[in-house]
């Protein structure tokens, strides 16, 4: 016989546990269905948790969530082929607890989120893959899964099946997605002693230290690179949008090789042992690319919905947010006994609308089509600026008036002056 | 008809990494699976549970507070009851000290049902002993059935099976009175796919938690590390060794050619190699 429940969360990443938790915390009849042959084995992330989306779930996460370093240094580097250029910010404020940032892995980050989930009640169901949604004229009503028997029905259905949403866009809740709304980005887990690491990057017991970069390393695709200090280990990672990968024929592993050799690079990660390479794609279309994001009787939230800020490397809190926010949607319609129609689950979107979640995806909306069509900025002005930076500082008897002139030439020769301050229009309507 | 499986979890071998610097084995974020070879002994004895009306399936594991998901995964295959056997006493058991407490862990499942058949996998993927089973066996004074292939037929009224047992060279066919403890060589079956209902009967299931005493342990000094005789005197990660391949062009030679430039290779590489060929020639 088919069972009934509140609600059913497809998938269990930060998003679907946020709203699995929420919910079951509250006393719903909660069933979370996972593909992976456990909660984390499908997913992918940098890593960093953001403490202030997880607090708002789990309060006193930091008792016993498995966390490698928090963050106290943030390093932001522009690259040319051969030298970086860059700042540092790295404060003590950051060693003040509670922290704010930390680097995570996510297979026992994931592991311990979906522990609590089971605490809080729910009923977690792995290596189960929903086919279907089931409705009830344009109703979702429950869903169909690949096992014998599989119907299970609920009021809502929350999709937290990630960045390739198939189900959403079987239901036809979204179209297929686009080459160019998606980056793909690839990692690598180098094992170093925990030593070495702190000498390396200067720090001591938990601190920890990120490094984003940008530059010729995306070879002139849409994209960044980073690397982060876990506790005994250092990842590193390159992502770049799809449709350029496809255009360049540029493949993701041979750039991720070739960034890891970089001067700047190589020396941090000397002497490591790869311990796991993963790939994974993240939605970065931004506000324009999302899909509508409720219905009657479903809601999607998480990367399945798009809730990626690309140009601050946000993502999971975004999806934690979603899934919270959704989940006290429903809290919120049961109490009232009122039914999961479109109507009324419009309160998820205007009690998203609320929050940081949308202001950040509005704010940037433009910013993914002006970076698409923009591809200089990912090669010439990193290029400019290491040269401006290395004819400053090499000592070579050269007067320093005329090396500035040199620079700002270099600079009108490159891009034209009003190529230089159409560029700026451009980067300051992306950020208005 | 009861019948009882013994399931070991075990960390996913293919995944296992050696520290570089501790030489200990990580088995941190390795996926911990069900033993592969207890998976075809689960399936056997689930496929006499579908054939003859009012079996039932008990699996049994010894292991760490985490070896619950591994009786979980067994739950939603189809089995009826579920024993986790854990206990720190037993903590650093070899296979002698793991066959005297699974054995005695068998010993009190019978006090409530007796037990017809016991299956095993034919060995672990970690320990690869292949000396568990035939253990507990012995100690319950089971007949024992290793390497099975098959099982032909069983007659609950006689009291008889008769198996195919795979031998260097040949099938045996084997014919026995029940009880005994069969292990199942791989091939022999697939696990089928889990139905709906048994994935929420499975994670609903109330599991029997046995300690030490649970599980009829008499002698405290025959379980664990102080039961085990064997010691390990040094873990390694074996060193891979890098032999550059050499490249022989063939294109538009003669078999002859080829054959002669791979020879004369050989011989360059090994120069004791020509005298010995011709000492063997005589």
């Amino acid at each position: 016989m088919a069972e009934k429940f509140d609600a059913i969360i497809v998938g269990a990443g930060p998003a679907g546990n946020a709203a699995a938790y929420t919910l079951a915390k509250a006393g719903l009849k909660v069933l979370q269905l996972e593909r992976g042959e456990s909660p984390g084995t499908k997913n992918v992330q940098g890593a960093i948790l953001y403490s202030d989306a997880l607090e708002k779930i789990i309060p006193d996460f930091r008792e016993d969530a498995p966390l490698e370093r928090h963050l106290i240094e943030q390093r932001m580097w522009v690259l040319s082929d051969d030298s970086h250029i860059g700042t540092h910010y790295r404060s003590d404020d950051f060693n003040k607890e509670p922290y704010n940032r930390y680097t995570i892995i996510r297979a026992q980050f994931d592991k311990w989120f979906s522990s609590k989930v089971r605490q809080a009640g729910a009923l977690v169901i792995c290596e189960t893959t929903v086919l279907d949604l089931v409705k009830d004229d344009d109703c979702v009503v429950g869903v169909r899964t690949d096992r014998e028997g599989g119907f299970i029905y609920a009021d809502v259905v929350i999709l937290a099946d990630g960045v390739n949403s198939l189900l959403a866009k079987k239901a036809g809740f979204h179209l297929e997605i686009d080459p160019k709304d998606v980056a793909l980005a690839v990692k690598e887990i180098h094992f170093l002693p925990q030593e070495t690491i702190e000498s390396r990057f200067n720090i001591s017991g938990d601190e920890g230290v990120v490094i984003e970069m940008v530059g010729k390393i995306t070879q002139g695709m849409v994209g960044t690179g980073f690397l982060y200090t876990n506790k005994e280990s250092l990842t590193i990672g390159v992502g770049c949008m799809l449709s350029d990968f496809k255009q360049q024929k540029i493949s993701p592993y041979a750039l991720l090789e070739q960034m890891k050799e970089h001067p700047s690079i190589k020396p941090l990660l000397a002497n490591s042992e790869m311990k796991e390479y993963t790939a994974h794609l993240i939605p970065e279309g931004g506000y324009n690319a999302m899909p509508k994001i409720y219905g009657a009787g479903w809601m999607i939230v998480g990367d399945a919905g798009m809730f990626v800020n690309a140009v601050h490397r946000e993502g999971s809190n975004l999806a934690m947010t979603t899934g919270r926010i959704a989940a006290e949607t429903v809290i919120e319609l049961a109490a009232q006994n009122k039914p999961m129609t479109a109507a009324n689950l419009a309160l998820y979107r205007k009690s998203l609308d609320e929050t940081f979640v949308m202001k950040d995806m509005k704010k940037y909306k433009k910013m993914p089509e002006i970076l698409h069509k923009n591809p200089h900025f990912f090669t010439a002005y990193p290029e400019l600026l290491n040269r401006a930076a290395h004819t400053m500082l090499k000592v070579d008897g050269v007067d320093k008036k005329s090396k500035e002139k040199e620079i700002r030439q270099s600079f009108v020769g490159k891009r034209s002056l009003f190529g230089l301050l159409g560029d700026a229009f451009k980067l300051w309507r992306a950020f208005e | 008809m009861h019948i009882v499986v013994c399931i070991k979890q075990v960390p996913d071998s293919s995944q296992i990494r050696v520290h570089p610097v501790t030489n200990t084995i990580m088995r941190q974020g390795v996926p911990a699976i069900i033993n592969p070879y207890d998976l075809l002994a689960l399936e056997e004895a689930l496929r006499l549970k579908d054939c003859i009306a009012g079996t039932t399936v008990t699996v049994l594991t010894m292991g760490p507070p985490q070896a619950e998901d591994a009786l979980r995964k067994a739950l939603s295959f189809g089995a009826d009851h579920a024993i986790l056997v854990t206990d720190r006493a037993f903590a650093g058991a070899d296979t002698l000290a793991t066959s005297y407490a699974i054995a005695a862990a068998i010993r009190q499942i019978e006090k409530k049902e007796p037990v017809d058949l016991v299956f095993a996998g034919k060995q672990t993927i970690d320990g690869d002993t292949a000396q568990v089973g035939p253990g507990v066996a012995k100690r319950l004074n089971l007949n024992l059935l290793t390497y099975v292939s098959k099982i032909a037929s069983l007659d609950l009224d006689k009291r008889e099976i008769i198996i195919h047992r795979r031998a260097e060279g040949g099938v045996q066919v084997i014919q026995t009175q029940i009880p005994c403890l069969i292990t199942m060589l791989e091939g022999s079956n697939e696990m089928r796919f889990a139905s709906m209902d048994n994935m929420f009967r499975a994670a609903r299931h109330p599991l029997q938690i046995w300690n030490k005493d649970a599980a009829g342990i008499e002698d405290p000094a025959k379980i664990g590390l102080k039961g085990s005789p064997t010691v390990v005197s040094k873990v390694f990660a074996p060193h891979a060794k890098t032999i550059k391949a050499e490249q022989i062009d063939v294109e538009r030679k003669t078999s002859k050619e080829i054959a002669t430039a791979m020879l004369s290779k050989l011989f360059r590489e090994h120069p004791k190699l020509h005298a010995e060929i011709a000492k063997l020639a005589g």
